[in-house]
Formats: C-alpha cells, structure tokens, sequence
C-alpha cells in the first residue's frame, strides 16, 4: 500500500510525465476545455429556463422533476446511445455532459428566483417596474448567489464527469484512468483520478471564494 | 383626487373583495381605509395603482381613468409604500430611494442628488445613504420606503399598513412625522390600517369596511367617533369611542385659574416659573404641564393622576399660566362631546 503512494508521489511529480502530447499539462488543458465548454453550453440552456420558470411561476413542475431526471440519468449509457447513434465523435461526450449539468443549473436557478421576498416583487412592481425590469434589475440579482451555486455544482459533477471522453477515445484526465485500466497499470488509474478530485476542490474553492466576495454585502 | 365609482371587485376563487365601492378621496387629505382582516381596504387601495384590476366600475386619479393608463407609467406616477417597507436588499438605501427617478429616465447623477435630499426630508442622517436596508433598524427602513414613494414627487401617496411591524414607541414617532411631512407636503394620502388609533390620528376622512367589501360609513374622525352610523361601527370603534373623541379636541376653551397657595398640594415652580412638581408636607410628586395644544385626553388623564386634581397649563416656552380643576375639565368634555353629536347631525 505504502509502495502504492509512494509511486504516485513519483508519477505526479517527475517532470517527463507532465510534458508532452501525453502529459498532464496538455490532458488538464483538454479536461479543462470539455468542462468549461460543455457548463457553458448547459448554463445557455438552463439559465433561461430556471429564470423563465421562475419569474412566471408557470412550467414548476419541470424544474422540480428535472432534479430528479439529472439525478437518475446514466452518464456512460447516454455516451454509448449517442456514440451508437451518431458515430465517433466529441458529441456524444458533450450531449451527456451537458444533460447532466442542466438540472443542477434549472433547479437551482428556480430555486434563486423563487427565495426573492414577494414583498420585494410587489414594491418593485408597484414603483413602476415592468415585467423585464423587475427581473432584470431585482429578481436576477437576487437570485445570483443560488445561481452561482447551481453553475458551481454543475461544473464541479461535469469535471468529475469529464473522464468519460476517454471512454471514447478522447483525450482529458480520463485518458490515465482508461488507459490505466486497460493496462493494469494502478499507479496511473490513481493518478488520473487523483488528479481530478484535485481539479474538482480547487474549482469548488476558487468559486465560493468568488461568490463569498461578491456577496458580502447580503446578510443571508 | 380620487373616485371610486360602483368599483366591485371578485377574485378568480369567488370571493369578492370590494362590493358596489362609490367613494371620494379628497385632493390633500389622508384618507385612512380601517377594518378587519378581509375586508377590501387593501385590495381597495391596490386598485388605485392597479395592482389590482377591478371587475367592474371606474376608478379615477385626478379625473383620468386609471385603466386607460399604461399600469406602469401610472405606478410611477404614484407614491406606494407598504407593510414590510419592500426595499431592495441589494441596492443601497440611496439606489433605493432613487428607484422611480431611474425609471423616468433621470440621469444618476441628479437622481441620487434628489435622494439626498429626501433622506433629510424623512429624518435619516446623510450616511444611511451609504448603508444597505437589513443594516437599519426596521423603524429607519420604513422612513426610506416612505422617501423612496416620494422621490418622484407624485401627487397621490398609497400607504398599506406601513406602520403595522414597528414597535409601538416607533409607531407613533412615524406617525408624528407623516403628519408633519403632510403639512409640508401636502399631498393626497391613502392610508390602511386595522388601528383604530392610528385612523384616528392620521385621517383627514376615516372609511370603515366590513367583511365581504361592504363600506359602511366615511366620514372626518370626530363624526365619526359622535355618531357611528351603525352597531358594527361603533363595535369597531370599541367602548373608549368617547375617550378618543376627547383625542381629537384641544384644551384650549377649558377655563383656567390661580395656581392654589396653602392648600394640601401647592405647584413648586423653578425660577424662570416653570412647574417642577406637586408639593405636600409629607412629600412630592411630579407634575406634568400641559400646552394649549395638548388633548382634552391628555387633560382628564392628568387631572386624574395630579394629586390635588388640578393641571398645570404652561405657554409654549414651559411656563406656567395657570392651573384647570378636574370639574372644569370633566364639565368641558361633556360638553365638546354633546357638541360633536350636534355638529355631526
């Protein structure tokens, strides 16, 4: 076991392993990519739905059963579909990483929009607000510090996720993981992994750190 | 000014809110809409602005049909304020002032000025402006929802229980500086309340609703205390209707004297001739000197608590002119209360 760490400590640190086509740098850059582009494209789909449910209170029932579809959906079996139905390419990787963020960003969203005081809504309506100004300039910022967290969370499960373009013969950190698998190589099915839970906490802690900076005038 | 004309009003469920509403709300005037819970005051006054949209009837501001107006333009063109106050939490107290100026298109600059200007108006020193809502008290909160109706200067201000969460000593601190932004300002008040009291104090006219809508009788507050037009008004007035009435007449007519000399009680007064307090040969007890401007109330209640049954009237500066017995007192109220009955009939 001891041995076990010990050769992980020299995979992660020597410096041939992190150069190069194969290297960690270019895999984290790949990861890197597919994550971020993969939630942006979740966020365009669930931002304005969570905002639209939310603002005209109409359509709940999808935010709520959204939750529990991203919940039950099986990653790896919605890549096999999409790979078998549409051949080898990044898509199936993207199809699925994207359906697993947009719940997290709907409900949430929802959520945000939902928690703004109805007192609020009503005195901003009866100032003079209209429809697209009370949402623009009261509901959304409102809702901002739940939105954040529901963007947060989806990025944080897509990272973790993002292992699957390997499965596909893609590149990212799920490269070390598959390739470790397939080669019986432990050493690096723990580094890959390792790496990733790493590039998951950090990303976690740079964005609540940014959150709790950008919210710290709100008491709650 | 505002008319209510037949105005019903029935909500999608079946329950109908206002029934068969005809009012007048005159220009300047607060007029304070009182009842139970459930009675239509507030959807009453929410039609104003509409927030809420009659079934049927008309509702005019300043003789146009509010439902042939854009809701919005028309909403900015009305003060509103309500119960919890409704700030914007993550706007300063100045942003939030300056909301309806931003909507008409101000430009920051001026806007935030003209906020300035109404924390000061409101009684909340310059650098609250700075602050956000949940760091003011919920007294202060409910001055800047009051500045925040008022930015745009409308002509009409709505006012939905806003007095209803603070603690009472608070209560009345509010309520005195309505009355003098009031006289300041001038402007045509709509006020709701379940307070009695507080209709009391602040209304120009008082309207009392009764559940299912129904308004039962409008009328300036003395009237009303003298002559309730039915059982439920006078229940809702509740047994110290008299009392209150006496809240609303001065103790200005009430016939004064000589303070007394060598009686059981004599009136220890400081050099200037300022009452400090009663006087006996066992031992003191304090004095409160009433103005002319003070309550009949404020007299009967004194004159009961003065141990020698007498109060003590003093000019504006604090000094004493004389003193008014109890009879004298007890005599006057009897009589402006036969005299508001009179008026009113």
């Amino acid at each position: 076991m001891f041995e076990l760490f010990k050769n992980l400590g020299t995979w992660l640190t020597s410096g041939s392993q992190w150069a190069g086509q194969d290297g960690i740098a270019h895999r984290l850059g790949e990861h890197l990519q597919y994550s971020l582009l993969a939630t942006l494209i979740a966020a365009a789909i669930g931002l304005p739905l969570g905002l639209l449910i939310g603002h005209t209170g109409k359509g709940a029932f999808v935010a709520i059963n959204l939750a529990s579809f991203g919940r039950a959906l099986p990653t790896v079996g919605l890549v096999v579909l999409v790979f078998l139905a549409g051949g080898l390419s990044m898509l199936p990787v993207y199809v699925a990483l994207v359906a697993l963020a947009v719940p997290a960003i709907v409900t949430n969203t929802y959520a945000g929009m939902t928690a703004v005081d109805p007192d609020v809504k009503d005195a901003a309506r009866g100032q003079g607000m209209r429809g697209h100004q009370v949402l623009l300039q009261v509901e959304l910022p409102l809702a901002l510090p739940l939105i954040m967290t529901g963007l947060r969370l989806a990025l944080i499960q897509v990272v973790a996720t993002a292992t699957i373009a390997a499965y596909v013969s893609f590149g990212g950190l799920g490269r070390y993981v598959f390739d470790g698998l397939a080669q019986r190589d432990l050493v690096q099915v723990l580094g890959g992994a390792v790496l990733v839970a790493v590039v998951a906490v950090v990303l976690d802690l740079l964005l609540s750190s940014l959150q709790r900076f950008l919210f710290r005038h709100r008491t709650a | 000014m505002i008319q209510f004309d037949a105005v019903h009003k029935r909500f999608p469920n079946g329950t109908t809110a206002v029934h068969d509403l005809s009012l007048e709300m005159p220009e300047g005037g607060v007029t304070v809409l009182v009842g139970s819970s459930g009675c239509g005051k507030t959807t009453t006054l929410r039609m104003i602005n509409r927030m809420v949209e009659p079934t049927s009837g008309t509702i005019k501001v300043n003789g146009k049909d509010v439902t042939q107006q854009d809701a919005a333009e028309l909403r900015r063109s009305i003060g509103y304020v309500i119960q919890q106050a409704g700030l914007f939490p993550h706007r300063t107290v100045l942003d939030n002032i300056a909301t309806v100026p931003l909507l008409l298109g101000w430009n920051r600059k001026r806007a935030r000025a003209r906020a300035a200007e109404l924390l000061e108006t409101v009684g909340l020193a310059a650098d609250a402006g700075k602050r956000y809502p949940h760091q003011l008290s919920g007294g202060q909160q409910q001055r800047v929802g009051v500045a925040r109706a008022l930015a745009a200067d409308p002509p009409v201000l709505l006012m939905d229980e806003p007095f209803g969460a603070v603690d009472p000593v608070v209560r009345t601190q509010l309520q005195d500086e309505l009355l003098r932004l009031q006289k300041e300002l001038n402007k045509t008040i709509v006020f709701v309340t379940h307070d009695v009291d507080e209709a009391v104090r602040l209304g120009d006219r008082i309207a009392i609703f009764r559940t299912g809508g129904h308004l039962v009788q409008c009328a300036p507050p003395a009237e009303l205390l003298a002559r309730p037009a039915d059982d439920f008004v006078a229940d809702f007035l509740g047994a110290e209707r008299g009392l209150k009435l006496l809240s609303l007449q001065t103790l200005a007519a009430v016939p004064q004297g000589p303070a007394p000399r060598g009686g059981d009680w004599t009136l220890v007064l400081d050099p200037a001739g300022k009452p400090l307090h009663w006087s006996s040969k066992e031992t003191e007890l304090p004095v409160r000197p009433l103005k002319d401007g003070d309550s009949l109330l404020a007299a009967l209640n004194e004159s009961i608590a003065s141990p020698s049954g007498l109060v003590a009237r003093v000019d504006a500066d604090g000094v004493l002119t004389g003193v008014s017995s109890r009879d004298d007192i007890h005599v006057h109220a009897g009589q402006a209360h036969s005299a508001a009955r009179v008026v009113a009939a």
